[in-house]
């Protein structure tokens, strides 16, 4: 199995449709271990069960990341390789990239209130994700801007690489802008080393949840190969009746087949 | 019904386009009006159709209703289609049926007589030219209307297509229907022709 | 009736669907109000004392660029023709097509002012006072900002000149919007008489705005 048997997008559905049923099975044995593992930890003595959102949103806060990273390969392969799935690939990935975000958004707002008293607080790690979210909303939204894949693909492969390089700098600045401003009041989440009680209830959520990223990826490539074959199709029907109708007119039969015979 | 422009007169940024123009069109009558690029052939539409106005004489409908105006009893088919790429094949004909208003005809046997009620549920962006003018001729026939005012009708069309046009507007005139048309081309019907002088 | 209605369904589907604009403007007044705390720094206290001027300020920008296609779009089609042609008052289709686009554009706004107010700091009060006004307030600036729209078509450009046009139009509605939405936070004066005036202004601005557009398309047409 190599990348190039992946190319043809027929063999690409048939394969996943065989692989799907035991990814999503494995996620939910995981995600069900890791959600009891969690409920099962222990308080911490500071944060008290409030710690326990950390078991959701240290995953979803990777994750955020990784699936930039993963459309940014992608990227790369509708740029350089010309890989036909590669576009299917990121385009699939980004609104799941914003799902991740936005959570790792909510629940870390969730995790700030009883410690900031309230729910925002313009810290620079949430600050950085929220303008990553924004991110991978404008990326939406090119491609919805767009009615013609081919043509969006490129211009999202561009903006989604420019990204990866700007999210570095744009970390640093929010850092920066951060610390300009509050030198150190804020309590650092999860700054304190994790006891083991903690450690494998997270890594059992975060293989989980890269679990769930890629099956859900998988299922939404698919419908995005059968979205754009449902659109091929159309347009293949809208040039089949430019000459059915030659035939169709009718009043003038003989007229009709004398210009068919002539193309 | 008798439709009739008299002593007109039509400027364009400082420009005189055509002056002293009269001319007259009975119910059932069609009329092509020929010239070379830039003889005002589209500025005259445009003043019928009331998007214009003439800097000069008048232009009335006799016999038509009393209380609309020439453009409210009128028909249109510029050079631009009117067609939104979003919206499918009928919604977009039904959107105009429903706002253009008056005496209605079922969008899908429209789309039938222009050949296109294959492609009822296809978006617009995926038509081709001479489909997308198809489209913008059901409108005529969605629609009903004394008058017609068409501007290079068959430019897109291909060769069924103009035949199948020349149907339709075969059967306008003989519902007792005016036709005035900007044309290069000869239009398949019989027709008064005005000539319009080149750019002086 | 059925003619008004059949095209502010048509304005709204168009706005939705694949290449419409209607969620970028909530995406653009969510982009605004974020900026806004790296120009004047993370302090809760000042940005919830300056929360109501940055939504107004952001609704007022999302809701006026993306008025910028609200009749070009349709001249460039041919379909403005047929509008101006048809047996439909050309004012009214004008404030039907005004109408559907606060509904596709201006109403997410409001929907969003929530989730701002929480970026801000905003408290329950004060983000419903903002909510509030704006609800009463964005029907004004599509109306008025429908008259720079309009002439766009007349001189065939849109983008920043419509901006510098429209934008010294809605300084009333500014002004009473932001001082509606203080009154109701932090006082002296009284929600009720900023919050009034308001709602007179998207009145007169529901007359004014089709008129002074349809007259300034019929103009406009060549």
């Amino acid at each position: 199995m190599t990348l190039i048997d992946l190319a043809n997008p027929t063999r690409f559905l048939a394969l996943t449709a065989r692989i799907l049923p035991w990814l999503a099975g494995a996620t939910a044995i995981l995600l069900a271990i890791g959600l009891y593992q969690s409920a099962m930890a222990p308080d911490d003595y500071q944060q008290g069960a409030t710690v326990k959102i950390m078991f959701i949103h240290v995953p979803n806060a990777w994750l955020s990341m990784f699936v930039w990273g993963v459309m940014s390969v992608a990227a790369l392969g509708t740029l350089v390789w010309r890989h036909p799935l590669a576009d299917v690939a990121a385009k699939a990935a980004a609104p799941i990239g914003a799902a991740f975000t936005f959570l790792a958004l909510v629940t870390g707002s969730l995790w700030g209130r009883p410690m900031w008293g309230t729910y925002w607080e313009w810290d620079a790690r949430l600050t950085s994700v929220l303008i990553l979210f924004l991110m991978y909303l404008g990326l939406m939204a090119l491609w919805r801007a767009v009615e013609d894949p081919s043509r969006a693909a490129r211009a999202a492969a561009i903006l989604t690489l420019v990204g990866a390089i700007n999210i570095p700098i744009i970390k640093f600045s929010v850092d920066w802008w951060n610390t300009l401003h509050q030198p150190a009041s804020v309590i650092r989440m999860g700054g304190s080393t994790l006891d083991k009680a903690f450690l494998w209830p997270l890594l059992v959520m975060a293989v989980a949840f890269s679990l769930l990223f890629v099956t859900l990826h998988l299922a939404a490539m698919r419908n995005e190969i059968l979205r754009r074959r449902v659109r091929s199709l159309q347009m293949m029907q809208a040039s089949r009746i430019a000459f059915s109708s030659e035939v169709g007119t009718g009043s003038r039969e003989e007229k009709a087949s004398k210009t068919i015979g002539a193309a | 019904m008798r439709l009739s422009g008299r002593n007109l007169r039509c400027v364009r940024g400082g420009r005189e386009v055509f002056s002293a123009l009269d001319f007259s069109v009975s119910s059932g009558e069609a009329l092509t009006v020929l010239g070379p690029n830039g003889s005002g052939k589209t500025s005259l539409l445009r003043l019928i159709a009331g998007l214009l106005v003439p800097a000069d004489g008048a232009i009335a409908l006799n016999g038509g209703e009393a209380e609309l105006s020439v453009s409210e009893q009128a028909h249109y088919l510029g050079h631009r289609d009117a067609l939104k790429p979003a919206l499918s094949v009928l919604e977009n004909l039904s959107f105009w049926r429903d706002f253009l208003g008056g005496e209605m005809q079922d969008a899908r046997q429209c789309l039938a007589a222009v050949a296109l009620d294959h492609a009822t549920d296809l978006p617009a962006a995926y038509l081709s030219a001479g489909q997308r003018r198809r489209l913008s001729i059901a409108r005529l026939l969605a629609v009903r209307r004394p008058v017609w005012l068409l501007d290079e009708p068959t430019s897109a069309l291909d060769a069924a297509g103009q035949e199948l046009f020349v149907g339709l507007m075969r059967q306008h005139l003989g519902r007792g229907g005016i036709i005035i048309a900007a044309t290069h081309l000869p239009l398949g019907i019989e027709a008064g022709e005005l000539r319009m002088r080149g750019p002086a | 009736m059925s003619a008004l209605a059949a095209l502010i369904r048509r304005d709204i589907r168009i706005a939705l669907r694949v290449g419409g604009g209607a969620l970028i403007g909530v995406l653009f007044f969510l982009t605004v109000t974020v900026l806004m705390p790296f120009a004047v720094g993370p302090d809760l206290a000042l940005l919830s004392r300056l929360g109501p001027a940055i939504l107004w300020l952001g609704a007022l920008l999302a809701s006026l660029l993306t008025l910028d296609r609200l009749f070009t779009a349709d001249h460039d089609d041919g379909s403005l023709d047929l509008v101006v042609m048809s047996r439909t008052p050309l004012e009214l289709a004008c404030a039907a097509k005004a109408l559907a686009h606060w509904l596709a554009a201006g109403l997410p706004l409001i929907i969003a002012t929530p989730a701002l107010g929480l970026l801000l700091n905003l408290d329950g009060t004060a983000t419903l006072a903002v909510a509030l006004t704006l609800l009463a307030g964005t029907p004004a600036l599509t109306f008025t900002g429908m008259i720079g729209a309009a002439l766009a078509v007349t001189l065939h450009r849109g983008g920043l000149l419509l901006a510098v046009l429209v934008l010294p139009l809605s300084i009333p509605v500014l002004i009473f919007g932001v001082a509606a939405s203080q009154a109701a936070i932090s006082g002296p004066l009284s929600f009720g008489t900023p919050f009034s005036i308001l709602c007179a202004l998207s009145l007169v601005s529901f007359v004014l705005g089709p008129f002074a557009a349809a007259a300034s398309l019929r103009h406009g047409l060549d």
